[in-house]
């Protein structure tokens, strides 16, 4: 993105996503800015898309349609250069639930991991010939360090998280930048019923946290910020102990 | 035709070192390779490069080609040396080297010595002598223009004068300024009486500037004085000595700016509300009452050139300036801009206060009669984006604009409110790049290209 201007084309892969909708309402966007959301409920982001009050077009994506997510990139790249691209297609499903049908682990690990790959691959190529842009990734704080009560969930934010910091190194100097985000607990649809963890945030919290960011120069933001000295916590507790957790 | 040599890729910013984006960067090409590359059309067009000192993304092409250098460099002095053509890319420095010991001067010196004429041009830029003598458009003879069907053409202010106004300060969005000719006028010493007086508030230091009758008038305003000691500063004034010094210009009239400093790179920023308040205060107390001495063109002129890079001393996420202009009649607005970024925290640093007299030829030239206020802050503070929308609304509705040079952030609306005669200026564009090669990062944000 040319910050500190404002973005002019926006696609948010993930375009119900509570936390990618929160970062386009936290930027603010002027009218003219064009908004792509992407994502499986055109329903959903139609309504989404009037919140916004930008010019909003809906796109159809399948995170888990791996074979359709070069083409998706060359229509959303085809209307001229997209200055910001959100990847914040994700599912959270029950470690129990996962267990009886290890298939629904598969589709998990696609939709939070492997689709990731190939979209933002393909974005960063665009961006990289456009000379400009940002990227933004939802990782998690789960990436830290998988719990048994949550493990694949954290393995493929780990997988995520690991392939944005070397998309992020990978790009340096292109001008294309890649902000990493990694919220904790974050309190709403997709945690719905759940016990919120201790440092529990909101969407429009991230939103904001990662608005601020944008018109800095940091690659990676913890909301709330306290989890950084948490995540340096997380990864000291002994393995004993570690597993011993319940959640 | 000549082959276009094969350019490199580079990360590209301006000088407040905000929004880089990568662009292929060439140069200097001679006229025939120009005008091959704006006929071949490249995909994510071409754009002419000065010396980057333009603070946000006003030269910057991404994807695309930069032109910097643009041009070969040549300095041609009139046999009368009433006036100089020069290649775009030769900077104020090298014309004054050349032209002072002739008892010439450049009637608009920017405020550093390092801007290329091509980059003054395509800004319409002024000097601290605007009130009296206007921007650079108010003394160009000739441009030497290759537009966008690739032709090269002579733009004279009485030939042409549709593609001259929209050439001036036209950002670049209307060919590749390729060379200038401009009028110069006689010195009779490279020194100058300056006097500085210290004032106590915004009414005085306006006061002062409105009264000032010194060719040359400029304020420092310290941004972060508050109450009723808003807008404090002091006035720097400067005329030319009537005669050269017996003692100091015995062997004629030289321009020697000296070796620069060059400023370290530092990996933060250290300018933070508190610093900012800390160093203003005590530049304004350190200051004499009233003083009065002789110092030559780049002491008055070009004071902080003596630190090549000095943008590189404010840290990595670099500095936006936000500089205005309103009419007279609305001092109200500068007080208010002010205030705003004292309470928002911004750490404003540097404010710099002019009046303007002459508004300049160009469609989307920047000058008009009023005041103009510049204010250096640190980027990447989160309230800023939205304190300077605000901001713009205010100066737009009090009939003022932004300068595109300075700018980083500002919207397309906003933009479209300030700059009145910008349909004018589009329907020529329109005839002279009618394919639209000629683009920039700036052009794209704001909707200029």
């Amino acid at each position: 993105m040319l910050t500190p201007g404002p973005p002019a084309r926006v696609l948010l892969l993930g375009g119900t996503s509570e936390i990618g909708l929160a970062i386009l309402a936290a930027l603010r966007l002027p009218p003219g800015t064009e908004v792509l959301l992407a994502g499986r409920d055109e329903q959903r982001m139609a309504a989404a898309g009037r919140q916004l009050g930008c010019s909003v077009r809906t796109i159809r994506y399948d995170a888990t349609a791996l074979a359709t997510h070069q083409a998706l990139v060359a229509d959303a790249f085809a209307g001229g250069d997209v200055d910001l691209v959100i990847s914040a297609a994700g599912i959270l499903t029950s470690q129990a639930e996962l267990e009886r049908d290890p298939l629904q682990a598969g589709v998990l690990v696609e939709t939070n991991f492997t689709g990731h790959v190939t979209t933002l691959l393909a974005a960063a190529g665009r961006l990289r010939a456009q000379g400009h842009g940002t990227i933004v990734v939802l990782s998690s704080v789960a990436a830290v360090r998988p719990r048994k009560a949550n493990l694949v969930y954290g393995a493929a934010k780990s997988g995520l998280d690991a392939f944005a910091r070397g998309l992020a190194d990978s790009l340096h100097g292109s001008g294309v930048r890649l902000l990493l985000v990694r919220p904790g607990f974050v309190i709403g649809r997709m945690t719905a019923g759940m016990t919120p963890a201790p440092l529990a945030t909101t969407p429009s919290a991230v939103g904001a946290a990662v608005a601020a960011a944008l018109a800095g120069r940091r690659d990676t933001v913890w909301v709330p910020p306290s989890l950084a000295v948490l995540a340096v916590a997380l990864r000291a507790v002994p393995r004993p102990l570690w597993r011993r957790l319940r959640r | 035709m000549t082959a276009v040599p094969a350019g490199s890729g580079q990360l590209l910013t301006g000088w407040g070192r905000t929004s880089a984006s990568r662009a292929t960067v060439l140069g200097p090409l001679d006229n025939e390779q120009i005008q091959g590359l704006v006929v071949s059309r490249p995909r994510g067009g071409v754009l002419a490069r000065g010396a980057g000192r333009s603070y946000g993304d006003a030269a910057q092409n991404a994807g695309g080609y930069v032109l910097a250098p643009a041009t070969m460099p040549f300095i041609e002095l009139a046999a009368d040396a009433a006036s100089v053509r020069v290649s775009a890319s030769v900077s104020f420095a090298q014309i004054l080297a050349t032209i002072v010991p002739r008892g010439r001067i450049l009637p608009v010196l920017p405020g550093t010595a390092d801007l290329t004429v091509g980059g003054a041009v395509a800004v319409d830029v002024h000097g601290k002598n605007q009130r009296a003598d206007g921007s650079i458009s108010a003394w160009i003879e000739e441009i030497e223009l290759i537009d966008g069907h690739g032709e090269l053409r002579s733009v004279t202010p009485g030939g042409d004068p549709d593609v001259f106004r929209a050439t001036v300060g036209g950002m670049g969005f209307t060919g590749i300024i390729v060379a200038v000719t401009i009028r110069l006028l006689p010195i009779r010493s490279a020194l100058l009486r300056v006097t500085s007086q210290r004032l106590p508030d915004l009414d005085a230091l306006l006061g002062a500037l409105a009264d000032s009758r010194s060719r040359y008038a400029v304020a420092w305003v310290d941004t972060t004085a508050s109450g009723g000691a808003l807008g404090r500063g002091i006035l720097d004034e400067g005329d030319h000595l009537p005669e050269p010094d017996p003692a100091a210009e015995k062997n004629g009239l030289a321009y020697r700016p000296g070796r620069a400093r060059r400023a370290p790179a530092v990996p933060f920023c250290a300018v933070t509300p508190w610093s900012a308040r800390g160093f203003n205060s005590l530049w304004f107390r350190k200051a004499a009452k009233s003083t009065s001495g002789v110092t030559g063109l780049p002491g008055y002129f070009h004071r902080l050139d003596a630190v090549a890079g000095w943008n590189r001393a404010l840290g990595p996420r670099g500095f936006l300036q936000y500089q205005f202009v309103v009419p007279a009649g609305a001092e109200r607005t500068l007080a208010e801009v002010i205030e705003a970024v004292q309470q928002e925290r911004c750490a404003p640093f540097l404010g710099t206060l002019k009046r303007f007299g002459i508004a300049g030829r160009g469609h989307l030239s920047f000058p008009m009669p009023g005041w103009s206020l510049a204010i250096d802050l640190p980027a990447g503070s989160p309230p800023l984006a939205a304190l300077l929308d605000r901001m713009d609304a205010q100066v737009a509705a009090a009939g003022g604009r932004v300068y595109l040079a300075k700018d980083a952030r500002l919207r397309g609306a906003a933009l479209r409110a300030m700059y009145g005669s910008l349909a004018e200026w589009q329907a020529v564009r329109e005839k002279l790049d009618p394919y639209g090669v000629f683009r920039s990062d700036l052009g794209r944000r704001v909707g200029l290209c």
